[in-house]
């Protein structure tokens, strides 16, 4: 079955288109990375499909379902600069947020809600910060803290907006095991990503991105020296030297 | 000390300190969050925007019914409102200018009404130059009665909304994501912003109640990391501000109401500044040693 199923996207800025004709499925249990040159939509795509932003047109279907119909099915990571690491409140604090809708309005967190927000930053290398004022907390923690209430939602299709950008190597791992875990779980994972010599290593799906989709579908047969070329046109030339040696491995 | 037996002994005095002790607590409160939105200058907006709403009521009905003033105040701030983010939607100004712009000519406007008023009525219009810097003493009863169910009301309602606002102002992006109306939110703090302006219009004035919002929780802010703290801090701030600047400008004659709160309120912002415990400069200086 499909996780998800994008029909005909389409996202203007401006009057400027920044989406057209976006149509792929997703298969369930896959992790597809979304690869793309700067400037080609990738979080754009992945906010409209939230509908975080407006859409001139297009349909999203999880589970053969319509989109608002599944929300707490969604999980969602955002870039990490989205937010201000200054507002006052602690790790702990973040996590819960993941549970919000499920506790419901006006209500407050149960223990049954806040223990289980502690394992998931137990999962992540994050246990001994959960009082840690946030802003006190270095990049890479912050992303971990983002993962644990991600974590916390207990979604069936996790979406990731640049996870790797700017972390250290723990969290790097931290991420790259919970892909893994979600994947052995049969979730769904879809992940903006930036880096091209990583692409192989992570992803058994990818979803090459210009604007329009360039090509969706397994890895080994989409990352193509072709296909990155039609995707990041001119672009290209720093990155021949890597992804044809990896390719060459093969 | 028998003096301040006195003061406090009379009723309508001790109503005042009561009606303002509530008002600086909800308005702190209600500040913590527009402080982190980073709203604050659009409550000044609101709150200058008011003027006119009173002004243009009192011409129509040539009465000085306090509710249909408030009801005026309450509508020209929403339009001001509107306006600011018309303007920041449909045009390349930024939101501070938009802001600016708005504040200017809706409080020009008022000024121009009230001028108007004064010389064109006959003598009933003392009082309504009150709403510009508020006048405690001026106050009765009734004026008590709704500051008093108002400010409950408010507190009651943002209780109510804690986690629902943490988290659309913390990660409005998420919050859409899982489901949450972050719009409605929105709509509800800017509701009760509204709702401190109209309340407090009488008797801190709307030059300076932004002033009542704003400055509590930026002392609290020195004192805390959690954001539950900060909004109770934030609120004792504002009830002390409130409180003394009610007695204060009520013993003094003449001495307007809001000025003396927002001085009382930046007393204790200038000591949490010098001696907060999580970020104040002494503390600061310490860790340097």
């Amino acid at each position: 079955m499909d996780a998800l199923s994008v029909k005909n996207l389409a996202v203007t800025y401006d009057k400027q288109p920044v989406l057209e004709n976006v149509s792929f499925s997703v298969p369930e249990g896959s992790l597809t990375g979304i690869i793309g040159p700067n400037g080609a939509g990738k979080s754009t795509l992945i906010k409209s499909i939230l509908q975080l932003l407006p859409t001139l047109s297009g349909n999203v279907e999880v589970f053969n379902q319509p989109y608002k119909n599944q929300k707490k099915l969604i999980g969602y990571v955002p870039q990490r600069s989205e937010v201000d690491w200054e507002f006052p409140t602690n790790a702990l604090d973040v996590v819960l947020m993941g549970r919000y809708s499920h506790i419901g309005w006006f209500k407050q967190a149960s223990k049954k809600e806040v223990e289980w927000a502690k394992t998931c930053l137990d999962k992540v290398g994050m246990a001994a910060f959960a009082k840690r004022q946030i802003s006190q907390l270095s990049g890479g923690q912050q992303q971990r803290v983002f993962l644990a209430r991600a974590l916390a939602q207990d979604a069936k299709v996790y979406f990731m907006d640049e996870p790797f950008s700017g972390v250290d190597a723990a969290t790097e791992n931290a991420i790259i095991k919970l892909m893994k875990q979600w994947k052995a779980e049969g979730k769904t994972v879809l992940v903006v990503h930036h880096d091209l010599q990583t692409v192989e290593d992570y992803f058994d799906h990818v979803l090459l991105l210009n604007k329009t989709p360039i090509e969706y579908g397994e890895t080994q047969v989409v990352f193509t020296l072709n296909n990155l070329e039609k995707a990041y046109g001119g672009k290209i030339a720093f990155l021949q030297k890597g992804t044809a040696s990896s390719q060459g491995v093969k | 000390m028998d003096f301040i037996f006195d003061l406090f002994s009379g009723a309508n005095i001790r109503w005042v300190l009561f009606g303002s002790l509530l008002l600086g607590c909800a308005s702190g409160i209600i500040g913590s969050f527009v402080l982190l939105k980073k709203q604050s200058l659009i409550s000044d907006a609101m709150a200058h925007a008011a003027l006119p709403g009173v002004c243009i009521v009192y011409i129509i009905f040539e009465i000085k019914s306090v509710p249909m003033l408030l009801i005026g105040a309450t509508i020209t701030s929403l339009i001001a409102t509107q306006s600011i983010q018309t303007i920041i939607k449909h045009s390349k100004i930024k939101s501070d200018a938009a802001i600016g712009i708005i504040i200017s000519v809706f409080f020009g406007f008022g000024i121009v009404l009230l001028t108007f008023i004064q010389q064109n009525s006959s003598g009933n219009q003392a009082g309504l130059d009150s709403f510009i810097f508020g006048q405690a003493a001026s106050l009765v009863r009734s004026d008590i009665q709704l500051i008093t169910v108002g400010s409950l009301l408010l507190v009651i309602l943002t209780t109510l909304f804690f986690k629902e606002f943490k988290i659309s102002i913390f990660d409005p992006l998420f919050a859409k994501g899982i489901g949450l109306p972050v719009t409605f939110f929105n709509g509800v703090l800017l509701a009760l912003v509204v709702g401190v302006v109209v309340i407090g219009i009488q008797m801190v004035g709307v030059v300076l109640i932004a002033a009542l919002l704003i400055t509590p929780p930026l002392a609290a802010r020195y004192w805390t990391e959690r954001l539950g703290m900060m909004a109770i801090l934030a609120g004792v701030f504002g009830a002390i501000s409130g409180a003394s600047g009610a007695v204060l400008s009520t013993m003094i004659a003449n001495l307007p109401t809001g000025p003396m709160m927002v001085l009382s309120a930046s007393l204790i912002f200038l000591l949490s500044l010098l001696f907060g415990s999580k970020k104040g400069i002494a503390l600061k200086a310490v860790r340097h040693l």
